[in-house]
């Protein structure tokens, strides 16, 4: 059977890795690059990499980062952060990602899915959300809406309706970010998680709120995610992947062990 | 020279930069010169098995890849081209190149899963196989060793001697499969870390019998 991922993520600006915590007050910690060979020696499963400021000269600064990653980590990574279309897709996946993931752009322009799909194949493309709770309201009806540009903008779209929206323009995979919960260590938002991974047939990847390996625990079994997004957890070395996936393992979780 | 076939079927850059990392010389090309030349052939690919095929078909290169491997060169196929090599796939009703005899199917839909929601197609992530005939290119291969997929068919030998090893996902499919001078996996070596590599090292210096 399939083992379940665990993806550290690594927002990158201006070429060096930073971490923020409610999408706020980045701090850099560290090379990218550096960072991606390291996890990839200790048994990660797979990068996401977000360029979180995506100006024109970053662009260039990101797909050296990419180039580079793709050279030293045999896994497959994704890359996010300022696709707008077609022509951004192909330049990370030529440089070496195996996925690119689009979020605002494609709330926007929805065919940018279809179109990147159409390009590259569905398994290229992520679709990456980030929810927050609302409550149940008319546009809303399973309580989360979309947001975007970074959390700042509300859109009036449901979480769920949109999951399943980019399932049928041709998405091979869903990166669920809960606003809510991120960067705040205290545990992923298992019931947004869960209502995702029920309402569409792609794999799951559970982002936001990481803190402890019981945390990736719960969104793997009660949460239903195929894969879980970590990132200060083990960034600075609070937790390594070896000590998360002993941890799954010694609680029945199908994790790859050996690497 | 290892000649990496390059025939519009998805990006071959990860497969080059994966043979110049265990330090084999290579060629991402659809040069019949160039591929007629090389050592050793690796035919990757990712997409459909329908327009994969026209694009041999267009580039020529069906007829170059048969005669290489009717004069026992070593070839290595990977995920699409694992699936080209066998005699007829169900995506697309496409005939293939029939090195393999054998269909290429579909997973059946709606297979439950632990957790009751129906496993995902495509099959995407890290998974293990289970060796069923000992070849020289498992050489350093774990038992718990994993392996990056990511499809919705697979290969299906008519000989079940062909088939090296299975992998289970709702149903135990064909992982591996390969004989004489042919070898292919269904998952990405390129993209499978440490085991990945070593099987890409062990084609890189297999000699046939």
């Amino acid at each position: 059977m399939l083992s379940k991922r665990i993806i550290p993520c690594l927002d990158v600006r201006a070429g060096k890795t930073t971490k923020g915590v409610k999408f706020k007050n980045n701090i850099d910690i560290g090379d990218p690059v550096e960072m991606a060979r390291l996890y990839y020696e200790a048994g990660a499963d797979e990068i996401v990499f977000y360029d979180i400021t995506a100006s024109h000269e970053d662009r260039d600064i990101m797909i050296d980062v990419v180039e580079r990653v793709a050279k030293t980590a045999f896994i497959p990574f994704s890359v996010g952060g300022g696709i707008r279309g077609v022509d951004d897709m192909r330049r990370v996946l030529l440089a070496g990602a195996e996925k690119v993931s689009v979020n605002t752009a494609a709330v926007k322009d929805p065919h940018i899915i279809a179109k990147g799909a159409e390009a590259f194949g569905s398994q290229c493309i992520v679709l990456g959300m980030d929810a927050k709770h609302v409550g149940k309201k008319k546009n809303t009806p399973s309580g989360y809406e979309i947001v975007i540009n970074g959390g700042r903008t509300y859109t009036g779209i449901d979480a769920v309706e949109w999951a399943k929206e980019s399932e049928g323009l041709g998405a091979g995979e869903i990166c669920l970010n809960s606003i809510d919960s991120d960067g705040i260590r205290d545990g992923y938002e298992l019931k947004l998680t869960a209502l995702i991974a029920e309402n569409v047939g792609l794999p799951v990847i559970a982002s936001g709120g990481a803190g402890k390996p019981k945390h990736l625990y719960d969104v793997l079994t009660k949460g239903k995610a195929d894969a879980a997004l970590i990132a200060s957890m083990v960034h600075y070395g609070t937790y390594t992947i070896s000590q998360i996936k002993s941890y799954l393992d010694d609680f029945g979780v199908k994790i790859r062990k050996t690497w | 020279m290892i000649a990496i076939i390059d025939y519009h079927a998805g990006n071959l850059t990860s497969v080059a930069r994966a043979v110049s990392h265990i330090g084999c010389k290579c060629a991402v090309t659809h040069s019949r010169e160039q591929i007629e030349a090389a050592d050793r052939i690796i035919f990757p690919g990712v997409g459909a098995a329908g327009s994969a095929m026209e694009s041999l078909k267009r580039l020529g290169l069906d007829t170059t890849i048969k005669a290489m491997f009717l004069a026992g060169k070593p070839i290595l196929g990977i995920c699409l081209g694992t699936q080209i090599i066998m005699g007829h796939s169900e995506e697309n009703n496409t005939r293939c190149l029939g090195f393999v005899n054998g269909n290429v199917c579909a997973f059946p839909s709606k297979m439950p899963s632990a957790n009751g929601i129906c496993l995902k197609i495509p099959h995407m992530g890290w998974n293990r196989i289970q060796i069923l005939y000992d070849h020289p290119i498992f050489s350093g291969v774990n038992e718990n060793d994993e392996f990056y997929f990511v499809h919705s068919f697979y290969p299906a030998p008519g000989n079940k001697e062909h088939i090296l090893s299975v992998t289970d996902y709702g149903i135990s499919f064909p992982s591996v499969v390969g004989f004489d001078n042919i070898i292919a996996t269904q998952f990405h070596l390129e993209k499978s870390g440490r085991p990945g590599l070593i099987i890409l090292k062990n084609f890189c210096t297999w000699q046939p019998c």
